[in-house]
C-alpha cells in the first residue's frame, strides 16, 4: 500500500484537486446551462473526495517519525533560492484534516443559505480549499507566502458578493488588516531567502537561524500571524468580518482560515525559530491573557449572536497561543487540542447561527427565545457544542483548556490563575447565550413557528458533534498523531 | 567608421521607417474611410519589425560578433536589453493600435493618421532604447514627444484632450530643455557626449567636479519627468486624464519603458561611476513616488487618473530595482516592467470597453455591477486588479517580490518595507473597483462592449498574469540574462 501510494505525489493531489474541481464547474458552467444544482453536487463531491485523500493521507503517515513525510521536491525559482516542496509531518497533518472535514461540511451548509451566484460561490469555497491545505502543505516559505496570502482573494469575494449589509467595511478591514500583516512577513521571506540562500523550511529548522538575526523575523512572522490569529489587539477585523460573512464564510474563518495563524507560530515562530520564540513568549503570554479576558467581558455584552461566538473565538484563539508559548508539552499539547475544538466547535456553532439567521433573518439575540419547547434538534446540537465551548469534561473543550492551563500552571501560577478566570467568564456569556436563545417563556409568534432543523442541517451538525466527544473521550486518537513531532518540537525549545 | 553591415543591423528601424513613409502616404491618399487599411498596414511593419528584431542572429552570426554591438560610429547600440525593451515596445504599441480601432469606432473618430503617429513614436522609441550618444538620445527622445504630443490632443473635439496635449508640450518642452542643459555641462567638462567614452572618463575621474554632477542631475530630472517620478509627476495626472483612453494606455507603457531602459542605460553605463552621487536622489524619487502615488490614488473617481497614481507609484517600485543595482536589481527591473505592461495592458482594454450611454467613460462608479452584465470582461479585470495590487498567487506578486528582493540583498530593507507599506495603501484602491464591479448593483446605462479585440487582450493579460506561476523561471532566466548585459564589467 505504501510503496504503491508513494509512487504519486499525493500531497499535491490532494492540495490541487479542489482547483481542479474549481475549474470543472467554472468551465461546464461557461459552456453549458449548468444548473445551479449540478454545481452544488459537483462542490460537494470534489470537497469529499479531497477529504478521502486526505484520510489516504492520513493512513499513510508514519506516527512514529517525527520529520517530515511524503516529502515532494520540484524546481520552481532556483534564481530566488525557491522550490515547490510539500511535506507534512504530525502537527501539519492535523490541520490538513481539519480542513478536509470542515469544507466539505461548509458547502453543504452554504446549500440552504446562499441563493445567488451559486456556481461562483462553489469556486471560491473550492478554490480557498486549495489554498488553505497549499498552506498547511508548503515546506517552503515563498510557496507557503503565496499560498497564506493567497487565501485572501477568494475570502475577499465571499464576504464582498455573499456577505451582509455593513460587508463593504468588512471586507476592506479584513483584507487591508492581513495584507499588511502579511507583507511583512515577506520582507522576512527575502531576508532568509537572501541571508541564508534558502527558503527550504526543513532546511532553516535544521541549521537554525542566528538569534540577533531572528529576533527581527520573528517580528515580522508574529505580525502576519497575530493578524490572522487573531491576537489582541490586533483582533478587530474578526468580528467585522464575522458578522458580515455568509454562515460559509464564518465556518471557514473560524473553522480554518483562523488556524493559519496558530499553525504559522507553531511551524515558524517555534520550530524554526525557538530562541527568539523563547524571548518573546512572556510578550505573548500576556498578550494571550489579556485576550482571553477582554474578549470574553466584549463577547458577554454583545447582542449579536455572531459577534458574541467571534469574541469568544478571540478567547478560545488565546488559549492556543498561551498553551504554545507555555514551552511545555502540556502547554503544546494543550494549544493542539484547542485548536482542534475550536475549528469543529466554532464551525459548529456559526452553523447554528445560521440556522437562526435563515429562519428570522436577524442575529439579534433579543429577537429569539424559548427555542428549546419547538426546536428540540437544534436545542441538542447547539447544547453539545455550547459546553464543549465552555470546556465541559467529556467534551473537547475540556481536554484543550485543561492541558493549556496546565502548561500555563507549570510556567507560572499567576497565568494559570487568570487563564481559568478566562474559563468562568467563559461559561458565563456562552451558557447565558444558550439560555437567553433556548429558555424561557416562547412569547414570539414568529419565533415559536420556526421549523426544527432539516436532514440537511443535521447532517451538518452530526460529524462535528461526534468529533467533539471523540476529542472529549478519547483524545490520543488524536494526539498520538503529532506527539513524535511536537516531542522534537519541545526538545530544542528546552535546550 | 559606418560600414554597410551597420544597416542591415538596424533593419527594424529602417523598417518602421520605410513604414511610416508608405503608411503617410497611404493615409494621406485614402483618407479616414480606409482608416482600416492603414491600420493593418502599420500593424504589418510592426510585424516584419519584430521579426527584425528577433531573428537578425545571421548578422551577427556573419559578423562573428556578440553583444554589444557599436554601429554608426558608436552612435548606436544594439544589446540584450535594446532587443528586450524593442520587443516589448512593439507588443504594447500593436495591442494598442487594436484597441485604438474599438475606441475610436465608439466616438466615430477614426482617423487615418492615428496609427502613422504611433509607429513615429516607436520609431522614436526604438532609437531611446538604442542610444549609445546624448545626441542620439535627444533625438530620439523629441522624435517620440512629438508623436506623442498630437496623440495626446487626438480628440481634437474635446476641450480635454486639447488641454491634455499642450499641457503636455509645455512641460516636454521644458523638461527637454532641462535635459539639453544638463548635456551642455557634461559636454563642457568631458568633451565628449559618447557613452562609452564618458564611462571611461568617469571611472578615471577620482572628484567628481561640481560642474558635471550638475549636470548629471538635470538629465536625470528630465528623465524623471517622462518616467512621471514625483516631484517630476505632476503632468501625468491631466495627460493621463485627459488624453483619449488607448493614448492613455500609450503613454503608460511603451514610451514609459523606453525612458526607463534609457535612465537605466545612463546610471549603469557613463554614470556608473558616480554611483555616490545619484543613489541617494534615486532614492528620494522612488520613496516619494511610492508613498505619494498610493495617497494620492485614494481619492479619485476617474480612473484614468487612478491609473496615473498607481503608475507612479509603480514607478517608485521600479526605481527600488535601480537602487539595488546589480543583476539582479536590474533583471527585477525588466520582469516587473514587463509583467507590468502586460498587466497594464489588460486593464485598459477593460477600460476602453466600459460604455455608459453609448459613450465611453472613465468614472469609477460607471463600473458598477458590471459583472453582472459582463461577467467574464469583469473576471478578467479583477484578476488583473489583484495582480497590479501584487497579491499572490498572480504575476504582479512575483514582479514585487523580485524587487524587494533585490533590494533586501543589496542591503535595502527599509526601502523593501517602504515598499510593502504603500503597496498595502494602493491595494485600497484597487480592491475599490473590484469592489464597485462585484458587489454593487448595475448602472442605468453603464455596459462593459466588448468586441474580440478587447476581450482577446484581457483574457491573454488575464491568462499571463495567472500563468506565471506555473512556469516563473522562463521570464526570469531571460531577464537576467538581459540583465548581464546593461552592466559593464
Amino acid at each position: 500500500m505504501e510503496t504503491a501510494l508513494s509512487d504519486i505525489p499525493l500531497l499535491s493531489v490532494m492540495t490541487f484537486f479542489p482547483l481542479l474541481g474549481a475549474l470543472c464547474i467554472f468551465f461546464i458552467a461557461k459552456f453549458t446551462r449548468l444548473k445551479t444544482d449540478a454545481s452544488k453536487v459537483i462542490a460537494l463531491t470534489v470537497s469529499f473526495v479531497t477529504f478521502l485523500l486526505a484520510l489516504a493521507v492520513f493512513f499513510v503517515f508514519d506516527n512514529t517519525n517525527p520529520a517530515f513525510q511524503l516529502v515532494e521536491r520540484a524546481s520552481w525559482l532556483p534564481s530566488f533560492n525557491a522550490e515547490y516542496i510539500r511535506g507534512i509531518d504530525g502537527i501539519s497533518l492535523w490541520f490538513v484534516m481539519i480542513t478536509a472535514i470542515i469544507t466539505p461540511i461548509a458547502i453543504l451548509n452554504s446549500f440552504g443559505s446562499i441563493k445567488k451566484n451559486i456556481h461562483e460561490f462553489m469556486i471560491a469555497v473550492l478554490i480557498l480549499e486549495t489554498m488553505m491545505i497549499g498552506t498547511f502543505t508548503s515546506l517552503d516559505l515563498v510557496l507557503f507566502y503565496v499560498f497564506f496570502e493567497g487565501v485572501l482573494i477568494p475570502m475577499f469575494l465571499i464576504i464582498g458578493i455573499w456577505g451582509g449589509e455593513k460587508r463593504i467595511y468588512a471586507t476592506y478591514k479584513f483584507f487591508l488588516y492581513t495584507l499588511l500583516g502579511s507583507l511583512l512577513m515577506l520582507v522576512a521571506v527575502l531576508y532568509i531567502a537572501v541571508a541564508f540562500n534558502t527558503t527550504d523550511m526543513m532546511q532553516l529548522i535544521e541549521q537554525g537561524v542566528p538569534i540577533d538575526a531572528a529576533i527581527w523575523i520573528w517580528l515580522a512572522f508574529f505580525a502576519s500571524f497575530a493578524v490572522k490569529t487573531p491576537m489582541f489587539p490586533f483582533h478587530t477585523w474578526l468580528s467585522y468580518a464575522h458578522v458580515e460573512a455568509p454562515t460559509t464564510g464564518s465556518v471557514l474563518l473560524a473553522g480554518i482560515l483562523l488556524k493559519m495563524g496558530a499553525y504559522g507560530f507553531i511551524r515558524i515562530s517555534l520550530q524554526m525559530l525557538p530562541e527568539a520564540g523563547m524571548l518573546f513568549a512572556p510578550m505573548m503570554i500576556v498578550l494571550s491573557i489579556i485576550a482571553i479576558i477582554y474578549a470574553s467581558f466584549v463577547a458577554f455584552a454583545q447582542t449579536d449572536m455572531k459577534k458574541l461566538i467571534a469574541y469568544s473565538s478571540v478567547a478560545h484563539m488565546g488559549f492556543v497561543t498561551l498553551g504554545l508559548f507555555s514551552m511545555n508539552e502540556q502547554g503544546l499539547d494543550g494549544a493542539m487540542f484547542v485548536i482542534l475544538s475550536h475549528s469543529f466547535v466554532s464551525a459548529a456553532l456559526f452553523m447554528g447561527v445560521g440556522v437562526a439567521y435563515d429562519r428570522l433573518h436577524t442575529r439579534e439575540i433579543a429577537r429569539f427565545g424559548g427555542m428549546a419547547s419547538n426546536m428540540p434538534q437544534y436545542a441538542m446540537f447547539f447544547m453539545i457544542f455550547t459546553l464543549a465551548a465552555v470546556g465541559l469534561p467529556g467534551t473537547s473543550g475540556f481536554t484543550g483548556e485543561f492541558l493549556s492551563l496546565l502548561g500555563a500552571y507549570k510556567a507560572n501560577i499567576w497565568i494559570a490563575v487568570f487563564a481559568g478566570l478566562g474559563i468562568i467568564l467563559g461559561a458565563v456569556y456562552m451558557l447565558s447565550l444558550y439560555r437567553r436563545l433556548f429558555f424561557g417563556k416562547q412569547d414570539k409568534e414568529d419565533v415559536s413557528k420556526m421549523p426544527d432543523l432539516s436532514v440537511r442541517e443535521s447532517l451538518c451538525f452530526a460529524p462535528l458533534a461526534v468529533l467533539v466527544f471523540w476529542i472529549g473521550l478519547y483524545p490520543s486518537t488524536f494526539s498520538n498523531q503529532y506527539s513524535a513531532t511536537m516531542k522534537t518540537i519541545l526538545e530544542r525549545l528546552v535546550q | 567608421m559606418i560600414e554597410a553591415s551597420d544597416f542591415l543591423l538596424i533593419a527594424p528601424e529602417i523598417l518602421l521607417f520605410a513604414g511610416v513613409l508608405v503608411t503617410v502616404v497611404m493615409a494621406a491618399f485614402m483618407g479616414d474611410k480606409r482608416a482600416k487599411t492603414v491600420n493593418i498596414a502599420v500593424l504589418l511593419f510592426f510585424a516584419l519589425a519584430g521579426y527584425a528584431v528577433f531573428f537578425p542572429n545571421r548578422v551577427s552570426d556573419f559578423m562573428g560578433g556578440m553583444f554589444p554591438l557599436f554601429l554608426f560610429n558608436e552612435q548606436f547600440i544594439e544589446d540584450a536589453v535594446s532587443r528586450f525593451a524593442k520587443g516589448f515596445i512593439l507588443i504594447a504599441s500593436s495591442g494598442i493600435i487594436l484597441l485604438s480601432w474599438t475606441y475610436f469606432k465608439q466616438i466615430n473618430n477614426q482617423k487615418a493618421e492615428y496609427p502613422v503617429l504611433i509607429m513615429l513614436a516607436v520609431l522614436g522609441m526604438f532609437f531611446m532604447v538604442s542610444a549609445n550618444d546624448f545626441i542620439m538620445l535627444y533625438a530620439g527622445l523629441e522624435l517620440q514627444s512629438l508623436a506623442l504630443y498630437i496623440l495626446a490632443a487626438f480628440n481634437r473635439s474635446s476641450a480635454k484632450s486639447s488641454e491634455a496635449g499642450l499641457k503636455y508640450v509645455i512641460l516636454s518642452a521644458i523638461s527637454s530643455g532641462v535635459l539639453l542643459y544638463g548635456l551642455s555641462f557634461i559636454y563642457g567638462y568631458f568633451g565628449t557626449t559618447n557613452f562609452a567614452e564618458l564611462y571611461a572618463l568617469v571611472s578615471q575621474t577620482q572628484e567628481m567636479p561640481m560642474i558635471a554632477a550638475v549636470g548629471m542631475v538635470f538629465v536625470l530630472a528630465a528623465l524623471a519627468f517622462k518616467i512621471s517620478a514625483v516631484p517630476f509627476h505632476m503632468w501625468a495626472p491631466d495627460v493621463y486624464t485627459g488624453a483619449p483612453s488607448p493614448v492613455t494606455a500609450f503613454f503608460a507603457t511603451a514610451p514609459k519603458f523606453a525612458a526607463f531602459i534609457l535612465l537605466v542605460r545612463l546610471l549603469f553605463q557613463p554614470f556608473d561611476g558616480l554611483s555616490q552621487n545619484w543613489i541617494q536622489a534615486i532614492i528620494f524619487l522612488s520613496v516619494a513616488s511610492m508613498v505619494l502615488g498610493a495617497f494620492a490614488g485614494l481619492a479619485q473617481s476617474n480612473i484614468k487618473r487612478l491609473l496615473a497614481y498607481s503608475s507612479i507609484a509603480n514607478v517608485g517600485y521600479l526605481l527600488i530595482g535601480v537602487i539595488a543595482g546589480g543583476q539582479y536589481g536590474l533583471q527585477a527591473v525588466l520582469l516587473y516592467f514587463g509583467i507590468y505592461i502586460i498587466n497594464l495592458l489588460g486593464i485598459f482594454a477593460v477600460l476602453i470597453a466600459l460604455n455608459k450611454n453609448d459613450k465611453p467613460t472613465d468614472r469609477i462608479e460607471d463600473f458598477s455591477g458590471l459583472s453582472k452584465t459582463n461577467p467574464y470582461l469583469a473576471f478578467c479585470m479583477m484578476i488583473l486588479l489583484f495582480s497590479l495590487a501584487g497579491i499572490p498567487p498572480l504575476a504582479g506578486f512575483f514582479a514585487k517580490y523580485f524587487v524587494f528582493f533585490a533590494a533586501v540583498k543589496s542591503g535595502y530593507t527599509a526601502l523593501a518595507v517602504i515598499g510593502v507599506l504603500s503597496s498595502v495603501i494602493s491595494a485600497y484602491y484597487y480592491l475599490r473597483i473590484i469592489r464597485i464591479m462585484y458587489f454593487s448593483e448595475p448602472m442605468e446605462g453603464a455596459a462593459l462592449r466588448s468586441d474580440f479585440a478587447v476581450n482577446a487582450i484581457a483574457g491573454f493579460a488575464a491568462i499571463a498574469m495567472i500563468g506565471f506561476i506555473l512556469m516563473p523561471e522562463l521570464f526570469s532566466d531571460l531577464s537576467l540574462r538581459v540583465a548581464a548585459d546593461i552592466l559593464i564589467e
